[in-house]
């Protein structure tokens, strides 16, 4: 049985519910956004990655109605949203500081959005309790909010900004202010309210691991671009430069030269004096070009000799052991004086372990572990 | 013994300055006018127990019976009232767009409002009754600008006094307001924008309600010095103006009659009690909200 892969933007006949055309946004000077075309589609979890000042917030509060383009246009649903004031948008949005009135209590801020239009009362008693239902609140809704834990704050701030039932949520950092264990949960819980509700979320976040746990797409940008927009597997499989290999989870970076050896084969060298290594890449690389290499430190293999059957392989030292607890990473000099990271998981106990400081060991990957990247 | 010491400094000083005084005043309210010096009797030099046996409440009954009193005090309380209502709305918007205002500007704002206490507070009056007057400033730009054709009556009317307390109370409205409004969360505004507000009405529904505080505080901060307000009416009203802090000042001075004056002040302060509790009560809760 196969089941149906929740995949729209592969799709060419679904029309995105969100399409930025061209945009470009400055503040006075400072280019925020930068010429920054995007589709987001109905249903996804969409998240916006990357570091602070990189223009992912600008995006949003674009979404929101906060911001107005300088250039291009933003469509929602098929219109172009340019001219509708905040207020008037089937969009929704749920603010890193979470922004609850303080002076309202739970029940009144959830109630807050629908008390707008012309709901009938019963009708928004209804729908509070549904949303307190939803975000496990109902015992809560008397409260103020100074009256309630972060985490439950949090949870007010989503069923507000749900309770509209928006075609388009917004979430500004939302567990920035969470601590580590209740955020993964939380993370969790926001996955699982997505799907229930069948809104359409875009996340802008910071942390990666975060973007990778929830989303369906992310996008990961840098200085007012997208520089790679793809399924978290993807992007951390696939990345397309160096920057999105470097941003999302740890990798090493081999700098060389490629020379094609092969159909979508190539060596790349990177000392001299060295035999060069050899990696899978569909990459129109011409012989001569500087490439680089990204591996990912658990596809590196270590070993106290050389394996037989290894493509690539080298010989270094161990400089300096991470235990992590779970997995144990490596730092393994090469005689040139690069460090390359090896991840092991800890499936031993860590007094059994066969390396030490110091030691001379052998360091392999396979020709497809590693991702040839031309910038 | 040391922490004793500096826990009776406050009440010291509390006892020294209030108490003291008061008892003293209160005192005077229960005496009968006389042609001495001090102008009353008794005094402690008639011995403990005739002292004590001359004290009555003669004056307070008078005080109920004379309606220019009555008068003085309802008048009084409307004139605060209204005029503190007056400063809120001067008041309100000139703080909401200092906490609007850039940064770096806000010192500067912060600034302008405190300067006019740099100058005396009774030449600033005396600059207002050089404005109002029927040939003073504002009469000729009118005449000249042709809105009028003949000069309008504003100082001695109630008018001037309203203006007056305006002028002088506003930095005592706009200061706790502006700290309010400071203090709101920008993104408070915007989310209630997000969920389907109007600019107005989410000035209504969020700005107004979380800003209560300052409001409140402010009011009080008029209101109280306001309602004895003394130099203000006497300056810039009129006869027909009736304040209680002009009728003290003339029973003192004009009529001599301390005894009166002081059952007239030691009501005022009766009257006032109300609304410093009240003022205490939010200036108490508002430290727990925050906290």
């Amino acid at each position: 049985m196969t089941q149906a892969v929740f995949a729209p933007w592969d799709d060419p006949s679904q029309k995105p519910i969100i399409r930025f055309n061209r945009v470009t946004k400055r503040f006075g000077e400072f280019t925020a956004i930068d010429d920054l075309t995007l589709d987001i589609f109905e249903q996804e979890f969409f998240a916006l990655l990357g570091p602070s000042g990189c223009g992912k917030t600008t995006m949003m509060r674009m979404l929101a109605g906060f911001e107005t383009p300088t250039d291009g246009t933003i469509e929602l649903a098929g219109q172009d949203i340019a001219p509708v004031p905040p207020n008037k948008r089937a969009v929704n949005m749920m603010f890193q500081s979470y922004a609850l009135f303080p002076h309202l209590s739970v029940y009144e801020n959830i109630a807050f959005g629908l008390r707008r239009g012309d709901m009938p009362k019963h009708d928004i008693d209804d729908r509070v309790a549904e949303m307190l239902k939803l975000t496990r609140l109902e015992k809560f809704a008397r409260r103020k909010p100074h009256q309630i834990s972060g985490g439950q704050r949090q949870r007010v701030a989503l069923a507000r900004s749900l309770a509209k039932a928006p075609k388009l949520l917004l979430l500004d950092e939302p567990l920035g202010a969470l601590d580590a264990k209740l955020r993964q949960a939380t993370q969790f819980e926001l996955m699982d309210i997505q799907e229930k509700t069948g809104t359409t979320f875009v996340i802008v976040t910071h942390d990666q691991e975060e973007a990778m746990t929830v989303a369906s797409r992310v996008a990961v940008m840098d200085e007012g671009r997208v520089i790679q927009v793809a399924t978290p597997e993807r992007i951390y499989e696939a990345p397309n430069s160096v920057y999105v290999a470097d941003f999302i989870g740890d990798v090493n970076i081999i700098e060389g030269t490629a020379k094609a050896s092969g159909e979508g084969r190539f060596d790349v060298v990177w000392d001299a004096d060295k035999e060069p290594f050899t990696a899978a890449s569909e990459l129109p690389l011409s012989d001569g070009q500087t490439c680089h290499l990204a591996i990912r430190p658990e596809k590196v293999t270590i070993s106290a000799e050389r394996p037989a059957d290894a493509v690539n392989a080298v010989e270094g030292k161990v400089l300096d052991i991470a235990y992590l607890g779970n997995l144990s990473t490596y730092h393994v000099e090469l005689p040139g004086g690069q460090i390359i990271k090896a991840q092991t998981a800890n499936t031993r106990r860590v007094s059994r372990r066969g390396f030490t400081w110091e030691d001379p060991v052998w360091i392999s990957w396979t020709a497809t572990a590693a991702v040839l990247l031309e910038q | 013994m040391q922490r004793f010491a500096l826990i009776a400094v406050p009440y010291v000083w509390l006892l020294a300055l209030f108490l003291v005084p008061f008892i003293i005043v209160f005192k005077i309210s229960l005496s009968d006018i006389a042609l001495s010096i001090p102008p009353y009797t008794p005094t402690l030099e008639d011995g403990f127990g005739p002292f004590f046996a001359a004290l009555d409440f003669e004056n307070f009954a008078f005080l109920a019976s004379d309606d220019l009193y009555w008068r003085a005090y309802a008048s009084s309380l409307r004139i605060a009232a209204i005029s503190t209502f007056l400063t809120l709305l001067v008041g309100y918007p000139i703080a909401y767009a200092m906490a609007r205002a850039p940064e770096e500007w806000r010192p500067t704002l912060m600034m302008l409002v405190i300067l006019p206490f740099w100058t005396s507070f009774l030449i600033r009056v005396y600059a207002w009754m050089g404005i109002l007057s029927q040939e003073g400033f504002l009469n000729q730009f009118l005449l000249w600008t042709g809105i009028i054709s003949d000069p309008l009556m504003i100082l001695n009317t109630n008018t001037a006094v309203y203006i007056g307390i305006i002028y002088t109370y506003v930095p005592f409205m706009i200061l706790p307001i502006f700290s309010a409004l400071d203090r709101l969360d920008g993104s408070l505004i915007e989310a209630a924008e997000d969920l389907g507000c109007s600019r107005l009405q989410a000035f209504w529904l969020v700005t107004i309600p979380l800003s209560k505080n300052g409001i409140i505080a402010g009011s009080f901060l008029v209101f109280i010095p306001a309602l004895g307000e003394f130099v203000i009416p006497s300056l810039l009203g009129g006869s027909g103006t009736l304040m209680i802090g002009k009728v003290l000042w003339e029973e003192f001075f004009n009529n001599r009659d301390w005894p009166v004056a002081s059952a007239v002040a030691v009501i005022l302060l009766l009257i006032l009690i109300i609304p410093i509790i009240l003022f205490q009560r939010n200036q108490q809760r508002q430290a727990e909200e925050e906290a």
